[in-house]
């Protein structure tokens, strides 16, 4: 499990990540990403920070971070699977993948493997429509995945 | 002499280990002493063919395909000829042959990060004619090639353009919108991977058009390689001056960003998406006004599609009347249509308006993957109704789907066979609006809610409730604000109206 920063780190790359974005025209979805490359989620203690930067309210922040399926408010595990779920997948027997990784993790969507090694999310297309079902692990997308791909590559980040 | 061979960049390649044939193809030639120049393209567009390689012999390009990791020592003792994956040359496959392709000329041919090969191909002409233009010309232009935006609602390109040309305002902004969260969709993302240059000259002459300086891509966060291929491209065409102070030199100015999204399906409804990208909420904004008038930071703004933007260029370099007389009706030029799910032969294929969504899915598409029957088909994405065999003949266009009930959307269908159970669909369609409603509309944001509940009493059994599921439809579609909670009711209407069994199936059993 990746370890909450330290009080001292945390300001300090915060500011900087404040620092590389002052000109954007609209930066708080382009710091939350970067916070998020940075710590794997978005610290509950960067919100007040984040806030003060920008000049807006620390209930704005929280507001726009719980908005987006993609940020996090708590650690994920070390590894992130993500399964399509939409329908051209589906229509190519998604569902048989989800069950298979829900049964070999001890999880449902959104859960983490007990040894804290996979998260499951869902994930609605990821553009791979003709070659399902598809998923993305750890931000590599996979296509054409059955029971026996998708368990050799859970193998390989389980090692 | 070199051998010239393309192996895909496309995430579709990649997501099909297109990363390590690339490698192996290196790792042979090696072995072998062969000079190789490898280039990386985009995807032709038949993906069951992925990772279609290709090797270019007397300038014509011949495929192969799907190739694996492990083929490609074969295929270099075949001497890339006679063997079991070859396909001929690649644009002789009917499949391709018989496509019209405006919008994606350049896609799988060209690596999309040359300039100069874009240049080569038609690039930048459109851009250096268009420089001769005064605003209004662009606009007749525009308005004279017929193109409707091709993100789902139609409407046309030129007029949207004419009201931020007309707007005053100090600063306006050219939203190319990338959020493609539509199932059954892929082609904003195949041509930003292969054909990004196209989307920049479009943007850039839409900017040059209703004088915006400033443009953005609000790109999904679930293509990392499209965000990877875009920065890149706006990386080269500022290197080049094709974008910054001095359009080619020109007296414009124009420049613009890549911003990523978060995975919310709303954003790329275009309000959500403005407020995605001034920070807020995904929530929608009531129109009026419109984002022409007050859109991104409440300036002038065009938002539009990927496809229409990219769509621009060639409308300028042949001109409005090549474009125009391909199609049917009041849907004017190609559309690329992109054929998913349970089919055979999937893929991106472009055509004029017009083609019957039967000719789509069983000659072009070839029926299903699994060799079963088609039982129904999704036309649209999420929102969109699903199809029965018996209104195949229906012709691909705005107002031919629109009569039968149903939409084009971004062009996504997607097939199902015989062992879809429709009553799931609607369920389906019913949880995704409850998971990706922006919370602003009771009917949408509680209704989808109620709607899963229905659904799952009709499947114990209690066709009482079916009624409550029109109803509750009826609710949705009045009181929504927008086409997440308004169009909805289309697939799981739809889902009841033509499969009925489905919804009876449970009733049926009890009964007897
Ligand atoms: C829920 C919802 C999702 C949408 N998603 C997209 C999308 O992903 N891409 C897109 O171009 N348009 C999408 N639209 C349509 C946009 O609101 C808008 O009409 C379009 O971007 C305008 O561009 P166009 O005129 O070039 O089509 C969506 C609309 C709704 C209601
Ligand atoms: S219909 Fe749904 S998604 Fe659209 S504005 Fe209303 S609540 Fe938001
Ligand atoms: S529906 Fe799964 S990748 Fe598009």
């Amino acid at each position: 499990m990746p370890i909450p920063p330290a009080p001292a780190d945390l300001e300090g790359r915060l500011d900087a990540i404040l620092a590389d974005h002052a000109d954007l025209e609209g930066p708080l979805l382009p710091i939350l990403h970067a916070v998020q490359a940075e710590w794997g989620y978005v610290p509950p203690e960067a919100l007040p920070i984040i806030a003060k930067g920008l000049n807006i309210s620390r209930a704005e922040v929280h507001g726009v971070v719980s908005f987006y399926h993609d940020f996090r408010e708590a650690p994920a595990g070390r590894h992130m699977l993500k399964i399509c779920r939409a329908e051209a997948c589906q229509a190519r027997g998604g569902q048989g993948i989800e069950a298979a990784a829900k049964a070999r993790l001890g999880v449902d969507w959104h859960g983490t493997s007990k040894d804290g090694g996979v998260t499951l999310e869902p994930v609605y297309c990821l553009g791979l429509c003709a070659t399902g079902p598809a998923m993305m692990l750890d931000g590599r997308v996979v296509a054409r995945v059955d029971k026996t791909r998708l368990d050799a590559l859970l193998a390989e980040v389980e090692a | 002499m070199s051998l010239k061979i393309y192996v895909p960049r496309d995430a579709a390649a990649l997501a099909a280990d297109a990363e390590k044939v690339a490698e192996a193809v290196l790792a042979e030639a090696k072995i072998r002493d062969v000079e190789v120049e490898l280039i990386r393209n985009g995807s032709r567009g038949m993906l069951w063919l992925e990772p279609l390689v290709e090797i270019e012999r007397d300038g014509i390009r011949h495929a192969f395909g799907p190739v694996a990791p492990g083929d490609v020592r074969a295929l270099f003792d075949a001497d890339w000829g006679d063997h079991a994956l070859a396909l001929g040359p690649t644009e002789e496959i009917a499949w391709f042959k018989r496509q019209t392709r405006l919008t994606f000329a350049r896609v799988g041919v060209i690596d999309p990060l040359s300039l100069d090969a874009y240049e080569a191909h038609g690039g930048l002409k459109g851009l250096r004619r268009a420089l001769g233009m005064t605003g209004a010309a662009m606009i007749d232009e525009m308005k004279e090639s017929g193109l409707r935006g091709r993100g789902g609602a139609g409407f046309p390109t030129g007029i949207k353009w004419d009201t931020v040309r007309l707007a005053e305002a100090s600063q306006k902004y050219i939203v190319a919108n990338a959020d493609e969260g539509d199932s059954g969709t892929f082609a904003d993302r195949m041509l930003m991977e292969g054909d990004p240059f196209s989307l920049i000259e479009g943007m850039a002459i839409a900017g040059i058009c209703v004088g915006a300086t400033r443009g953005y891509i609000y790109l999904r966060s679930e293509y990392p390689e499209a965000i990877h291929v875009m920065n890149e491209a706006i990386r080269i065409a500022r290197a080049r001056g094709l974008l910054g102070p001095s359009v080619l030199g020109s007296d414009f100015a124009y420049d613009m960003e890549v911003r990523v999204g978060a995975g919310a399906y709303v954003c790329g409804e275009e309000t959500s998406l403005l407020n995605s990208l001034e920070g807020k909420r995904g929530v929608v904004r009531a129109k009026p006004p419109l984002p022409a008038i007050e859109g991104f930071l409440g300036k002038p703004t065009v938002v539009n599609n990927i496809i229409s933007l990219g769509t621009v260029p060639v409308i300028f370099e042949r001109g409005a009347a090549h474009y125009r007389d391909f199609g049917l009706g009041r849907s004017r030029g190609t559309i690329p249509i992109q054929i998913a799910g349970n089919v055979k032969f999937g893929g991106l294929f472009e055509t004029a308006f017009g083609t019957s969504l039967g000719a789509l899915v069983d000659e072009i598409g070839g029926g299903t993957f699994s060799g079963r029957p088609v039982k129904a088909v999704q036309v649209g994405g999420p929102l969109g109704a699903y199809f029965p065999r018996s209104k195949f003949d229906t012709p691909f266009g705005y107002e031919e789907f629109d009569g039968e009930g149903g939409l084009i959307g971004h062009a996504g269908v997607v097939v199902f066979d015989d062992t879809a159970d429709m009553l799931g669909m609607a369920r389906f369609a019913m949880e995704f609006c409850a998971v990706e409603s922006c919370g602003k509309c009771t009917p949408c944001r509680i209704g989808a809610v109620r709607g899963v509940e229905t659904v799952d009493r009709i499947a114990r059994g209690e066709v009482e409730a079916i009624p409550l599921l029109t109803d509750l439809c009826d609710t949705m579609t009045d009181g929504s604000l927008c086409a997440l909670g308004g169009f909805t009711p289309y697939p799981v209407m739809s889902a009841l109206r033509h499969f009925p069994d489905d919804f009876h199936a449970n009733a049926k059993e009890a009964a007897e």
